[in-house]
């Protein structure tokens, strides 16, 4: 028998091909971008990896948490509180962020993983409420009206602002790259088969060996840890962190939602589009002021209507298209036909 | 030689609907055993209760001499027990072949190219192979039917459970079906098969079970059974299709 099977697509070949000169540019950024550019691609790269790691959350495992702004805060208040209060460098308290947040959702997930539906929904923001109360408790973090990260911290980054303004762009645009690629490992590995599996039928993906409970566990943990790094990696560029701003619901979830729902749930590329399509109408609708966000909810009506599976979904039910190689093919088929 | 699966005192009722009525049976390693009964006997909760999807209320169940009633569905599968459904349970948004290499990997614990060469084997035995690419949720109801016996296959078990496979085929899909069949019990894994299509089951099984009101009320050589009178009054209705 003649017959293989390959990840490749013609389409995934090229868009591999393309990506590196994209990639190289990225990283040159701050030789061709102002200032004010370099900070937008940040924010990009960093809601990316939020949108991209939300879906796998509820797009694949089907855990639909409106609560992750509970680990965004608690990444960045551990990233102040390591900096500032244990004086490790940044570079050093960055892994620690994504390990304590490894350890501080798993506990979560076991107290959370007993409800069911929109109990669960509540139950993650439940929990964030919880993590906000707690950490506008701790003094020596500013206590409930935050507070500002010391300067010889920023100093430690790099010398000079452009060199910081360089560092902070590196390591979002690095953080993006660490998180598209971990998504995309998960879902290739043993793991992912399962996890797209019980995506689809769990009664079937239970009874074909596949461990419900042990599989989201596992992405819940991944997908919290991750979240704390790049929470950590929004309020260094912030430069400040209060309770309100580090675990806003609207701006670490709502936004979040919208991008990934637009975008396409349940596929890699939906929510790397959704964001793309969220700047360009944030940046071209900001002067509208409150309106804004009613031009967002309009634009999110209307996709719905028109592509109930977001803007990718609809791309890929018309065409096929795959931009990761994510799915098995087999090939040499036309030829056992003939 | 010692039971491969086993049933013991197994008791199931969903309020006044009993399902399972101290089910007592065994399956020897290699055997095939025919299910037959009428509609709403509790044939296919039976299998729900060997793999676990439901939990009994009272009996023990065992696989190779373990006792597996605590067990979870998956962990059933993971050593050893797969199953059909009857009303088809695919990855709907997965291709036919990724759907057999979730069985391959998840319940046989295969890897690699090892994994991949399985389910094209499976699916080319089963016929699926020239609808690899496609989406599972694009297939008709016998193809669905077709991938439920591939993922089951690919799972490698030692016990295999069908569950009305044979529904709605012509006389030559049935004929290649029950080679497939015969096929898969020649490698030496133990068949458990409900059928309403009797001649299809006649044509593999050793022993037949018949089932009512949850109860095993016959079991033995299968024309025997066939042919006695408890059968024939409470069953009238399956020469008909058969
Ligand atoms: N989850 C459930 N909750 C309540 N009742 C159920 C449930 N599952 C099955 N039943 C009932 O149990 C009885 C047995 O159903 P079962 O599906 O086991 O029958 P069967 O022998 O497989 O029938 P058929 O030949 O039609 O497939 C039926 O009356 C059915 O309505
Ligand atoms: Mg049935």
């Amino acid at each position: 028998m003649s017959l293989s099977v390959t990840r490749r697509t013609r389409l995934s070949t090229a868009w591999l091909i393309v990506l590196v000169p994209i990639v190289l540019l990225l990283i040159a950024a701050p030789w061709w971008a102002g200032r004010a550019d370099l900070r937008l691609m940040g924010e990009i790269a960093l809601y990316m990896s939020l949108a991209v790691l939300w879906n796998l959350l509820a797009g694949y495992a089907g855990l639909v948490s409106v609560g992750q702004q509970a680990y965004v805060g608690f990444g960045g208040y551990l990233f102040f509180a390591l900096t500032m209060l244990a004086g490790l460098h940044p570079y050093a308290a960055l892994p620690l962020v994504v390990l304590a947040g490894f350890v501080i959702s798993a506990p979560v997930a076991v107290l959370i993983f007993r409800l069911r539906g929109a109990y669960f929904a509540i139950g993650t923001w439940v929990v964030a409420e919880v993590f906000r109360l707690s950490f506008a408790q701790m003094a020596s973090l500013g206590g409930g009206s935050g507070t500002s990260l010391s300067p010889d911290i920023v100093r430690s980054l790099a010398e000079g602002r452009d060199a910081r303004e360089a560092v902070a762009w590196w390591l979002a645009l690095g953080a993006g790259m660490l998180v598209i690629g971990t998504v995309v490992w998960l879902l290739r590995s043993r793991q992912g088969v399962a996890l797209t599996a019980i995506r689809d039928n769990e009664l079937a993906a239970r009874s074909l060996g596949i461990d419900i409970w042990r599989t989201k566990f596992t992405v819940y943990v991944v997908v919290s840890g991750l979240t704390a790094l790049i929470g950590a990696l929004i309020f260094l560029q912030k430069l400040r962190i209060s309770p309100d701003a580090a675990f806003s619901a609207n701006d670490w979830t709502a936004f979040v939602i919208f991008i990934v729902v637009i975008g396409g749930i349940g596929t890699l590329e939906g929510p790397i589009l959704g964001t793309l399509v969220f700047f360009a109408l944030r940046e071209t609708l900001a002067d509208l002021g409150t309106l804004y966000l009613i031009a967002l909810g309009v634009v999110a009506i209307v996709i719905m209507l028109f592509a109930p599976r977001g803007l990718w979904g609809f791309l890929r039910d018309r065409w096929g298209l795959e931009l990761f190689p994510l799915s098995r093919r087999v090939s040499g088929l036309a030829k056992k036909e003939a | 030689m010692s039971a491969i699966l086993e049933l013991q005192g197994v008791k199931k009722a969903f309020g006044a609907v009993v399902v399972a009525d101290d089910q007592s049976w065994s399956l020897a390693p290699g055997e095939a055993l025919g299910v037959i009964g009428p509609n709403g006997a509790g044939k296919t909760s039976m299998f729900n209760l060997v793999t676990g999807t439901l939990r009994a209320d009272a009996g023990q169940i065992r696989l190779g001499g373990q006792d597996i009633t605590g067990w979870s569905a998956a962990k059933r599968c993971r050593a050893g027990i797969a199953r059909s459904f009857q009303v088809p349970q695919p990855f709907a948004h997965m291709t036919v072949f990724e759907n057999a290499y979730v069985a391959a990997t998840q319940g046989a614990g295969l890897s690699g190219r090892a994994a991949e060469a399985l389910c094209l084997d499976v699916l080319d035995r089963t016929g699926l192979i020239a609808k690899a690419n496609g989406q599972a949720g694009g297939l008709t109801l016998l193809e669905r039917k077709r991938l439920e016996l591939s993922r089951a296959l690919c799972a490698r078990p030692r016990v295999i459970l069908l569950d009305e496979i044979a529904g709605g085929l012509t006389e030559h899909e049935c004929q290649s079906l029950i080679q497939t069949i015969r096929d898969v019990h020649a490698t030496g894994v133990s068949i458990v098969w409900i059928e309403h299509v009797v001649h299809a089951l006649l044509a593999v099984v050793g022993r037949l079970m018949v089932i009512d009101f949850g109860r095993k009320i016959a079991e033995g050589e299968p024309q025997a059974i066939m042919q006695s009178r408890e059968v024939r009054e409470i069953y009238l209705g399956i020469e008909a299709d058969g």
